[in-house]
């Protein structure tokens, strides 16, 4: 017997293709309109260097395109869609009022070499967001420039240098405790320094006595997370300080944890002398599935020489402008201003704030990371019992007894709606469990999410294998990463489809 | 405070399972010292209509409404609308990078779409998932080259992007990688005999922009014949991804790195683009940046994921190939949709129109000034005109039309030069407009035709 | 997996069996358990030179990576071509998919190295009770 009819698979938008599938001569999205200058004959003008194909790039019209990534957003996760409690990250909520004004014409068309005179209103745009940052962070002056936060540290290290070289030698070493990020000594290396471990004491601090054993002349700077991503507070930051500073080292904060902070201490207070800020994480920008950032590095008087060039200054006639002329500068790091685009956006939530908001916002991001510390304390395994400041780290250690890893909770917390927390993260704790609420989930949602993950340490006890063989509910399951990356597949080919 | 989702008495019941007596308790590994007992001194709490009043109002001091003739790096191309209705999608807009797989092969697929489109586009092998913008994209491609040949001398053309040259100068100094810079020669493009001289054994790459900063055509073949001949990489840097749409790709360089910013980016007054880099297979361990696979579930269903993350600063630390961490992805988004919307016929016919806006406009401009360096080019070139650009500039201002960049910073030997940039969007109107304010000025130059040109450059 | 009593062996996990003035070099089934699969060895060229204690390249799990020490001194004269494909083969026969091959500078140095006991008593104290 056969078939008439071909049986059904499910709805595309479960099986969605790649665009070039879809494609097939003929079909088009675009449309320009009729040439109002002569046309021109391209292989006369162009000669050899004249392209004649453009190989095997798509053909589709436009409601294809608008299908073809719609359902694609529909097999991701986002903030929009619920709890999202990436450790380290700082997942808020991203305000839409950003993304309006972001988009406004004299703002997303101007072309970063117009004449300053017409430029008055993005000039004036980054004068405010500097000084709302400077006093944020209680520092003396501020670049805008890196485009994220490892590119705000290149930035800062870059200055680090520079300042020591002026008093006559570079100096030859960056310390970085255990517990940063890996940004940090990649950033140190590129700089040209060697990087020295700092051990983490039992209560996940800095070790005072190993720090003071480790600095002499020959360090440039500590570079520093604080709060550190143990989501703990540096609570002997001023003896951290005054032992760099005794021996002509420099303090340099990591500031990927600053909405622990804001409107509640100031670094620049505490002793720090150079910062940087991640305006994504903090100040709201969209994270857009891996970027952009912005990283602005915010530092004190004596660093100011050295900020890259060019710097906002009010003129003598009172307009903005850009000052290129700054000798003792460490250069550009980056073409044009930065990522200006970021810079609206955190502006704009900085004055949806107010200096209320910012510290109430401040207040709940901690108030949120201790709720879920004392719902999940005892059900998992909490390594360091100092308190907690904006996130929590908790370990699997006791999951692990049944074979069951922190990635693999992780996975399990899909089946339940959310996101994972970052996992094996900080280094210093063996199966690490990051948790980072953020100040923009309610009590409902985290009352969910203690439920969700008591829920799977129940399950651990009674059905480890149905939490290894986790998440059961998306589209694809675990992923073969080992044959990605032993026969890595990075671009499509007609022959694969 | 209307971002947050919690009522007083919340935050009441929070502090009470949490066994605080209040928020400040919370608080207290700070030490007392330092802790802030004022506001912060930053403006007033606004409501949303405020926040619009005050950037629109931002806006309008911005050259609103402006036509352009700017390019050097950062291009007025129309975008698609399409391009904002897809990246607002919160499931794009509010994603993380795409390390949970199961939750992210939107974010992954679609990279992994860019990451082929950037192959066909450019004739390389293989291409990431973005780096900040062209410029530092140029820097970290020279890093690769010097990692791939153990060597540290750089050999770097002065036709190239001078910001972009002054980032490679930040990043290189501080490893004490010696820049030799090659002059170009009066056709526009990279003097050859000067590179023969600069190039030796200890050069670990040659760094090209093509089209050029002048929007000159860089004759790719010959410098790589040189560069490799010393068993030097070539890197080739292209500004105006535009261009790829009708001129050759450099297929002879070893690393290709892109600014994407033509194809669907706002100009956003210089930022957020997408830098991109681009190479062949064998080199993929030490190109940085984060980098899609295709692989299968367990049920052999095709999926994708972030792969070759052991080069990356996450994992190799300190010897990683970069630092780079946070990337530009919702712009390598919008470039993907862009890419997708114009395809195989339109990137052609856009090109083109951009070749013949700016064969018209420097055939007007030349009828008063000087149009320098013949040859194939693409949307930008440089006029010559007696009179300061800055004063020509100025008075198109009143016609609400900004015109070319004047040189006199980057390239004081051109003397009144300016760079002249159309693209799709240059109307002949304006172009006619921009042609007559220039005759205005006294005494102008003329190109007879362009062999007197070379004659001024010398 | 039984540890060949013909092959020396270091405490960083690569064995080293030397037959008259050459050597073949791998790690130690202990390692490729710990590291898991293996994707990628990023492996020296034919000619480099090896100091013995030093790093000589690295190997590749999906998210780690693990620097290679050299048990001894010499010149690579021969690099494991298959595992450029294949890096799998080290997980399936770690004690036979050699990495590189050596003409050793000073035979002597092999002496200090641990034996197959020795080195199984090592891993069997490193992995803890």
């Amino acid at each position: 017997m056969t078939r008439s009819t071909p049986k059904a698979t499910r709805h595309i938008n479960q099986n969605e293709g790649l665009i070039f599938e879809k494609s097939s001569p003929g079909k088009a999205a675009w449309r320009l309109p009729p040439l109002d200058v002569p046309e021109v004959d391209a292989s006369k003008l162009l000669g050899s260097a004249e392209r004649k194909d453009l190989g095997h790039m798509p053909e589709v019209s436009e409601i294809e395109i608008i299908r073809h990534f719609t359902r694609l957003s529909t097999w991701n996760y986002a903030i929009d869609l619920g709890m999202y409690p990436l450790g380290s990250c700082t997942m808020k909520y991203n305000p839409r009022v950003n993304e309006v004004v972001a988009r406004f014409d004299g703002l997303a068309n101007a072309h970063p070499y117009q004449p300053e005179r017409i430029s008055q209103g993005a000039l004036s745009i980054m004068k405010t967001l500097s000084d709302c940052l400077t006093e944020i962070t209680g520092m003396d002056a501020i670049t805008l420039q890196p485009a994220a936060g490892a590119h705000g540290e290149l930035t800062g290290l870059l200055m680090v240098r520079a300042y020591h070289q002026s008093k006559g030698s570079p100096r030859k070493k960056i310390l970085i405790p255990d517990s940063a990020h890996g940004t940090n000594p990649a950033t140190a290396a590129m700089v040209g320094y060697a990087v020295e471990n700092l051990k983490s004491n039992a209560q996940g601090m800095v070790d005072i006595a190993a720090l003071q054993a480790q600095m002499n002349e020959h360090v440039a700077a500590l570079m520093l997370t604080n709060p550190n991503t143990l989501g703990i507070f540096e609570q002997e930051i001023h003896k951290i300080a005054d032992i760099m500073h005794a021996k002509g080292g420099l303090l340099y904060m990591d500031g990927a944890n600053m909405n622990a902070l804001v409107g509640k201490v100031r670094p620049g207070d505490f002793g720090v002398d150079l910062m940087h800020l991640n305006l994504h994480k903090t100040f709201s920008t969209p994270h857009g599935g891996g970027g952009p950032g912005s990283g602005p590095v915010a530092i004190k008087r004596i660093l100011e020489p050295f900020l890259p060039a060019p710097v906002v200054i009010t003129k003598d006639d009172g307009t903005l402008g850009f000052e290129y002329n700054r000798p003792h500068s460490v250069g550009r790091v980056r073409a044009f201003y930065g990522n200006f685009g970021m810079f609206v956006r955190a502006l704009a939530y900085t004055l949806a704030n107010g200096p209320d908001g910012l510290r109430q916002t401040t207040e709940d991001a901690v108030l949120n990371a201790n709720y879920i510390r004392k719902g999940l304390e005892g059900v998992y395994d909490l390594p360091y019992s100092t308190p907690t400041m904006h996130e929590v780290v908790f370990s699997d250690k006791l999951q692990a007894r049944k074979g069951v890893k922190t990635m693999d909770i992780a996975k399990r917390l899909i089946d339940y709606g959310f996101h994972p927390y970052t996992t094996a993260f900080p280094l210093i704790v063996p199966g690490a469990l990051m948790i980072e609420p953020t100040e923009s989930e309610s009590k409902e949602e985290m009352d969910l999410f203690i439920q969700a993950l008591k829920s799977i340490a129940d399950e651990v006890q009674e059905d480890p294998q149905m939490v290894l063989d986790a998440p059961h509910s998306t589209r694809v399951s675990r992923l073969d990463e080992v044959t990605a990356a032993r026969k890595p597949i990075l671009r499509w080919k007609p022959e694969l489809s | 405070m209307r971002y947050l989702p919690k009522s007083p008495a919340d935050r009441e019941a929070i502090l009470k399972a949490i066994g605080a007596r209040s928020i400040d308790d919370l608080f207290a590994p700070i030490p007392a010292e330092y802790r802030l007992e004022r506001d912060l001194t930053v403006p007033r709490q606004m409501a949303e209509s405020e926040i619009m009043d005050w950037f629109r109002e931002r806006s309008r001091e911005n050259g609103e409404g402006y036509a352009t003739f700017l390019g050097a790096g950062a291009y007025h191309h129309y975008r698609p609308v399409i391009i904002d209705s897809l990246i607002s999608r919160g499931e794009f807009l509010t994603a993380y990078t795409p390390y949970q797989a199961e939750i992210s092969q939107g974010t992954l697929q679609s990279i992994f779409e860019f990451q082929t489109m950037i192959c066909e586009l450019t004739g390389m092998e293989v291409a990431n998932a973005s780096m900040y913008d062209g410029s530092t994209a140029a820097a970290e491609a020279v890093m690769m080259a010097v990692r791939l040949t153990g060597r540290r001398s750089v050999v770097i053309g002065r036709s190239v992007h001078p910001e972009y040259r002054e980032v490679l100068e930040t990043y290189a100094h501080h490893q004490s990688l010696p820049l030799n810079t090659v002059t170009f020669s009066d056709s526009g493009r990279l003097d050859l005999k000067d590179l023969e001289q600069s190039i030796s054994q200890e050069t670990a790459c040659v760094l090209i922009q093509s089209p050029n900063f002048f929007g000159s055509i860089e004759d790719v073949a010959a410098v790589a014949e040189i560069a490799h001949q010393q068993g030097a990489m070539l890197v080739v840097s292209i500004a105006e991804a535009v261009s790829l749409g009708i001129i050759e790709p450099p297929r002879q360089a070893d690393v290709i790195s892109m600014e994407a910013q033509s194809f669907g980016v706002p100009l956003g007054f210089g930022g957020p683009y997408c830098g991109v880099i681009a190479t062949r297979e064998q080199f993929v361990r030490q190109m940085p940046g984060r980098l899609v696979g295709q692989t299968t579930d367990k049920n052999g269903k095709r999926g994708f994921v972030l792969t070759l993350a052991t080069r990356e600063q996450h994992i190799r630390r300190e010897k990683a190939t970069s630092n780079i961490c946070t990337n530009q992805a919702l712009v390598a988004l919008m470039v993907n949709i862009f890419m997708t919307v114009y395809g195989k016929t339109g990137l052609r016919e856009l090109a083109k129109q951009n070749l013949a806006k700016t064969a018209y406009a420097a055939g007007q401009f030349g009828k008063h000034a000087r149009v320098l360096f013949p040859g194939a080019r693409f949307n930008e070139f440089v006029l010559q005109t007696s009179e300061d650009p800055y004063a020509i500039n100025s008075r198109l201002l009143g016609h609400k039309i900004v015109g070319g960049l004047p040189l006199k910073k980057f390239y004081p030997e051109l003397g009144n030069a300016a760079l002249w940039c159309c693209t799709e969007l240059s109307t002949r109107t304006v172009i006619d407009t921009a042609a007559g304010v220039v005759s205005e000025g006294k005494g102008s130059l003329r190109s007879e035709n362009e062999i007197d040109v070379q004659e001024v450059v010398r | 997996m039984p540890y060949p009593t013909d092959f020396k062996y270091t405490k960083e996990h690569e064995w080293i069996k030397a037959d008259g003035k050459n050597a073949t070099i791998g790690i130690t089934n202990y390692a490729q358990e710990s590291l898991g699969d293996i994707v990628f060895a990023d492996l020296p060229k034919v000619g480099a030179e090896t100091t013995a204690g030093k790093t000589f390249g690295s190997i590749e799990s999906v998210k780690a990576v693990s620097d290679l020490y050299a048990p001894a001194s010499g010149t690579v004269t021969e690099v494991n071509g298959e595992l450029a494909t294949a890096p799998e083969k080290i997980n399936k026969d770690a004690h036979s998919a050699w990495l590189i091959r050596i003409a050793l500078k000073d035979r002597g140095e092999l002496n200090s190295l641990l034996s197959a006991a020795d080195y199984e008593k090592f891993v069997a104290d490193e992995a803890g009770p």
